[in-house]
Parts: C-alpha cells; structure tokens; sequence
C-alpha cells in the first residue's frame, strides 16, 4: 500500500477504542466511566425500559409492544425447556436477561457511530466466566461428587476412558474460553468488515476516475449489514443455547 | 524478516476460516435434507442445528483471531 493511500483509508479498528466520559481512579485502579460503561447502561437501560413499557399495559389482546415481549418470553421459554429440560427452567430468568442484554447490545452496537460492547473480550468473558462458574457451582451443589460423571461418559470401555476422560476435561475447560470468543470475534469480524468497505468506498471516492465504481462496495455494505443483523440475532441465541446446555450438564452430568 | 514472516502466516491462518465455512455448509445441507424427507420433525432439530453451526464455526472464528492477531502484529 503507498502512502497516499494509507492517509485516505480510515484504521478500523478504531472504532473499538475506549474514551473517558468521567475519569476515575479509585486507589489506583482505573474505574473511569468510558464509552463502552455509557453503552452497557444504554443497553441494560434498554431491555428493563423495554420489558416495563411493553407489559405496562396488561391487555389480555396483546399490542404490537406487548406481542414483542411475550413472543420474546416464549421465545427463550421454549429454548430453555427444550434445551435444559424442566429442571432448567429455574435458570430461566438469567438466561433470558443474558440473552435480551446481549441482543439489545449488539442491536445498538450496529447503529451507526454507536459503540459495540460485545465487541469486547473482557465483556464477553465476563459473561461466560458467570456462566461456567453457575455451571460448576449449581453441579456440584446439585450432584456432589457426582458431578465428576460429566467427564466419564456413561457405558464406554476401560481401555477408551483413559483417552477420553482428558479429552472431556480439555473440551471443558475450554467452554468459558469458545464461549466468550465466538461472541466477541463474531461481532468484531462484523465490524471491522463494515469498516474495511467504508474505507473502499472513501479511497475509491477520492481515486478520480474509479469514483464512479464507489457504490459497488456501498451495495455489499448494505448486504453486510443485512447479515451482520442475522449475525447479532444469532449469536445471543447461541450464546444463551450454550449456556442452557452447560446448564444441563450440570443438571444431568453423565449424559 | 520477522513481520514478513508474521504476514505469511496470517494468510495461513486465514485458511481455517474457510474450512470452518465448509463445516457450517454441511451441517445447514444436512439439516435442510434432513427437514425435506422429514419436514414434522424439522422443528424440533432446528436447535441442534444452531449448535452445531455455532461449535464448528467457533473453530474458524479462533482461527480468525490468531489471523488478526498475526497481522495486527506486524
């Protein structure tokens, strides 16, 4: 690439970079309000404010508000009975405002100018850290000991166990790990996406001639965004399916 | 040399995006083959389809990372 047009493309990643809206130390440990601190409140805000506006009304013939609410609650009612079983239902209310908290999250993150906080390693890890340790302290509550039957599979022969014992420890420990990337590599590859093509269509723009191809890469942006909306719908759906299916190891270890 | 190196290397790692494509290709054509002989029982598979979309395409995300990673380091 030649510098001019370097200067002309936009970096981007800078999109994900973090601002002090109100700086804060407290004994040294920065606990400043960034912009990323501003999104999450907009987003928790969001679903309580949601949630509240929708069923204020309690009709018994639902409005558009209260269908969205109710369809949303069956949605991950349904999840979580099917995935999890009777028994998970009482996870229900945390996995449905982890599931709406990382939907409105990432719906807000695609507005334009807004700021992604799922695009975030330490906010996703933060997620699946909650959710294994909920795993991990619900089973052994539950089983005991018994717990420890998740890693040996039920009706497999001495001689496989010994491969396949470490195996399933491995796959474990990784979970918190696969959990908390696939959201926040998902979001941030759709990002960074929509900005590489923001920055055809400025180089093309300031190219002369070619300018006149500039709304090539403007078409794939909307089509991109068409699938980075399925994309954002889709990965707090299988963030929350993975966490009824953890939940249900934890529940039911020894398959 | 060493950043050169590092560039070859993001392109390799890049590969592991496509094949994770491949993966999520044959769990959705299996599925939609599945749901056509039998469209009842499409529903209630749908679910595990998401799953094993999202675990094979986890693979090709990590992959994608290591790619970003290498390329942002060089």
């Amino acid at each position: 690439m030649t510098p001019e047009e370097t200067a002309s493309a936009p970096n981007p990643i800078e999109q994900f970079e973090l601002h002090r809206i109100f700086p804060l130390e407290i004994s040294g440990v920065e606990t400043s309000f960034t912009n990323a601190s501003l999104y999450m409140l907009l987003a928790a805000l969001g679903v309580v404010g949601l949630m509240v506006f929708a069923t204020s009304g309690k009709a018994i013939v639902p409005g558009r508000m209260q269908a969205l609410a109710e369809m949303l609650y069956e949605f991950v009612a349904n999840m979580v009975r099917q995935t999890a079983g009777k028994e998970g239902m009482k996870f229900f209310p945390f996995v449905f405002s982890l599931f709406s908290f990382i939907l409105i999250a990432n719906l807000i993150g695609l507005v334009p100018y807004s700021y992604s906080v799922t695009s975030q390693i330490v906010v996703t890890f933060a997620f699946a850290a909650l959710v294994i340790t909920l795993v991990v302290a619900y089973g052994v509550y539950r089983n005991g000991l018994g717990f420890l039957r998740l890693f040996v599979p039920h009706g497999v022969p001495l001689p496989v166990l010994v491969v396949l014992v470490p195996i399933e420890v491995i796959s474990f420990l990784s979970r918190p790990v696969s959990l908390s990337v696939r959201l926040f590599a998902n979001i941030l590859a759709g990002h960074i996406t929509l900005a590489v093509f923001g920055g055809f269509v400025m180089m093309l723009l300031a190219s002369g001639g070619w300018s006149l191809l500039a709304p090539v890469p403007l078409l794939a942006i909307v089509a991109l965004y068409a699938l980075e909306l399925l994309v954002a719908c889709l990965q707090a759906f299988v963030f929350s399916v993975l966490t009824c299916v953890y939940l249900n190891d934890a529940i039911h270890p020894g398959h | 040399m060493a950043s050169e190196m590092q560039l070859v290397g993001a392109g390799l790692a890049a590969i592991g995006t496509g094949a994770a494509a491949i993966g999520v290709g044959i769990i959705f054509g299996n599925f939609v083959n599945g749901a056509l002989r039998n469209p009842s029982a499409a529903a209630s598979q749908f679910t595990n389809a998401i799953i094993g979309a999202a675990l094979a395409e986890g693979l090709g995300i990590f992959a994608f990372l290591i790619a970003i990673l290498l390329f942002l380091k060089a």
